[in-house]
């Protein structure tokens, strides 16, 4: 058995997936940064001044794209892999010899390449605001490839619980969106008093947008090797969680 | 010898307390035609499941060519072809990325699925939509191509879960004479059906299944040779009064007549009988027959009779443990 070619062919389903409707996933988050940037940079941002040293348009470029990145990972997967037990033609990898493991690969790997797409659309059309600097390029890409990972992983275990399509919209706008919008994307988390600092850093999203930030411009309010360690004992949690799982078929299996 | 399908005491008990499999037993030879009947609800789907390890089993033992699908799910997958009876596939895709990508999770490479789904989408007249998403194809289309993917791998057993449901008659007999092509190129078949004349005109053996129990379980035909009584229909030239063809009914006393109207008499014979007795009669009674059929489906009684014999059985035995608890 191939592993390799199972692999691949789930994850050219997963991009021809969300290729085929890109109007539906890939402008939109176009459009939103614009939005934000019209509104948070231009209109406001103008009267803000400087945050961290940085005018506020360049503060929250990192945070922007750092936030249209997790959103499409996470809802990439939560909604094909949800759409696939819906429809069920998730069974034709469940009665197939692919290893659990090819399948979360599979599916995460789309989440990301969706993910990363995305940030580079979103950072294009940054590049028309603003002028982008980059700090350490190689942080950039570490980040935005991990944390598109977690938030893939993030969204597969949604779909796995998910039981309509209420299900996968529940979390996103519960707990993704409060974790992203007090994640420090508009703000320092410097500027906090001491009791909501101690608690912005339960936020894993304060990790990986500081991360984020510094591959950009240098700055940030947590140490990079913290970060690094939060996000992938993430990935390692939510890997092993997705992969128990898919093995016990919870939600796919009777 | 190795079978191609070995269970041993499978038991399946749904969340809720449904028990679904009571503990089956049933051995399917490499390139047999196999029926698996048996009415709605008895454990027909989740046999299937079991075996494609759609549906966790309970207990007992499932072994694909050999291959224990406990110690080696894999490599008992790989030999599985399955045509599930609910449409499955995305309904998005277009035919050939269905195919193509279905080929992929059994590690065929690309080009040669690509070749594949060519012949297979040929074969099973499917070509012309090849780039259309699946949902704009008919009803027996969408089954059409389930059989295709379950090819694409070229699996040594097929599974069909009612494959023929909801399809028209011709090309019903298209998709039996297409599995049947299959059957000869040494593809062991399991099917599942409704239509019990399917069964009749292709399986070899066949294993009837209630209430969770496998209650027969043999070939075509010891199965049909059970039968003692077959009904025939004879359609009587016209002009014959109803009335003396009522006479000739009440008058028999070996052989039961029913009049269903003034050109038709249908015959119960059992296996003591013969039609020349039927043909003497109705000669003496001046009736003249123009054509003559087997009634329905002979399968079909037996069938029945086996399902209520379990029911009664099973009630008995329900009463008696009524009557011990007491």
């Amino acid at each position: 058995m191939n592993n390799s070619i199972a692999l691949k062919s789930i994850l050219t389903k997963e991009i021809q997936r969300f290729m085929r409707i890109w109007v539906q996933t890939l402008v939109p988050p176009a459009i939103t940064i614009s939005l934000y940037f019209v509104i948070f940079g231009s209109l406001i941002g103008s009267r803000i001044g400087e945050m961290g040293g940085f005018d506020y348009m360049s503060f929250i470029v990192p945070g922007l794209i750092m936030m249209s990145v997790i959103t499409n990972s996470y809802s990439n997967v939560a909604s094909s892999f949800f759409s696939a037990k819906w429809q069920r033609n998730v069974e034709e990898m469940l009665v197939a010899p692919v290893p659990n493991w090819v399948i979360v690969a599979g599916y995460v790997g789309g989440g990301m390449c969706r993910g990363i797409l995305v940030g580079l659309i979103v950072t294009l059309v940054s590049l028309l605001f603003v002028d982008i600097q980059l700090h350490n390029i190689w942080v950039i890409i570490a980040t935005v490839v991990l944390t598109s990972a977690t938030f893939a992983l993030g969204g597969l275990i949604n779909a796995i619980f998910a039981g309509s399509f209420d299900d996968i919209s529940i979390i996103p706008t519960f707990i993704l969106t409060p974790l992203t919008y007090l994640g420090g994307v508009f703000y320092s988390i410097s500027l906090l008093p001491d009791f909501w600092q101690g608690v912005s850093q339960a936020n894993p999203i304060v990790y990986m947008v500081n991360a984020f930030r510094y591959g950009f411009l240098g700055i940030s309010d947590v140490s990079l090797v913290t970060a690094f360690a939060v996000i992938i004992f993430f990935i390692v949690t939510l890997f092993t969680i997705a992969m128990t799982l898919i093995s016990k078929g919870i939600g796919l299996r009777s | 010898m190795t079978y191609a399908l070995e269970i041993s005491a499978l038991a399946k008990t749904y969340k809720g307390g449904f028990q679904a499999l009571k503990g089956i037993d049933l051995t399917v030879s490499k390139g047999d035609f196999f029926a698996l009947l048996g009415p709605n609800g008895a454990g027909k789907s989740t046999t299937i499941g079991v075996i494609t390890s759609l549906v966790n089993k309970t207990a007992g033992q499932v072994k694909v060519f050999g291959y224990d699908i406990d110690t080696d799910l894999e490599k008992a997958k790989s030999f599985i072809g399955l045509v599930p009876q609910e449409f499955n596939f995305s309904q998005f895709e277009p035919l050939m990325n269905i195919l193509v990508n279905q080929a992929g999770y059994y590690g065929v490479p690309k080009p040669l699925a690509i070749e594949r789904a060519e012949k297979y989408l040929k074969q099973l007249e499917l070509w012309d939509k090849r780039d259309d998403a699946a949902r704009t194809l008919s009803g027996g289309m969408k089954r059409r191509l389930m059989i295709a993917r379950a090819l694409m791998h070229e699996p040594k057993m097929l599974i069909l879960d009612e494959p023929t449901a909801g399809v028209d008659i011709e090309l019903r007999r298209s998709m039996w004479d297409f599995l049947r092509e299959l059957n000869q190129q040494g593809i062991t078949i399991i099917l599942t059906t409704h239509y019990l004349e399917e069964a009749e005109m292709l399986c070899r053996n066949i294993a009837i299944i209630d209430g969770g129990e496998i209650v027969e379980d043999t070939s075509m035909k010891k199965l049909l040779a059970q039968l003692d009584v077959e009904t025939f229909v004879f359609d009587i030239k016209e002009g014959t009064p109803i009335t003396e063809l009522k006479q000739f009914a009440e008058q028999s006393t070996d052989i039961t007549y029913r009049v269903i109207d003034d050109h038709t008499l249908e015959i119960d014979l059992n296996k003591s009988q013969n039609l020349n007795q039927v043909f003497s009669q109705l000669n003496a009674a001046n009736i003249e027959v123009q054509s003559m059929r087997n009634k329905s489906n002979r399968l079909e009684a037996l069938f029945v009779s086996l399902i209520n014999k379990k029911s009664d059985s099973r009630k008995k035995k329900q009463q008696n443990a009524d009557v011990g608890a007491n």
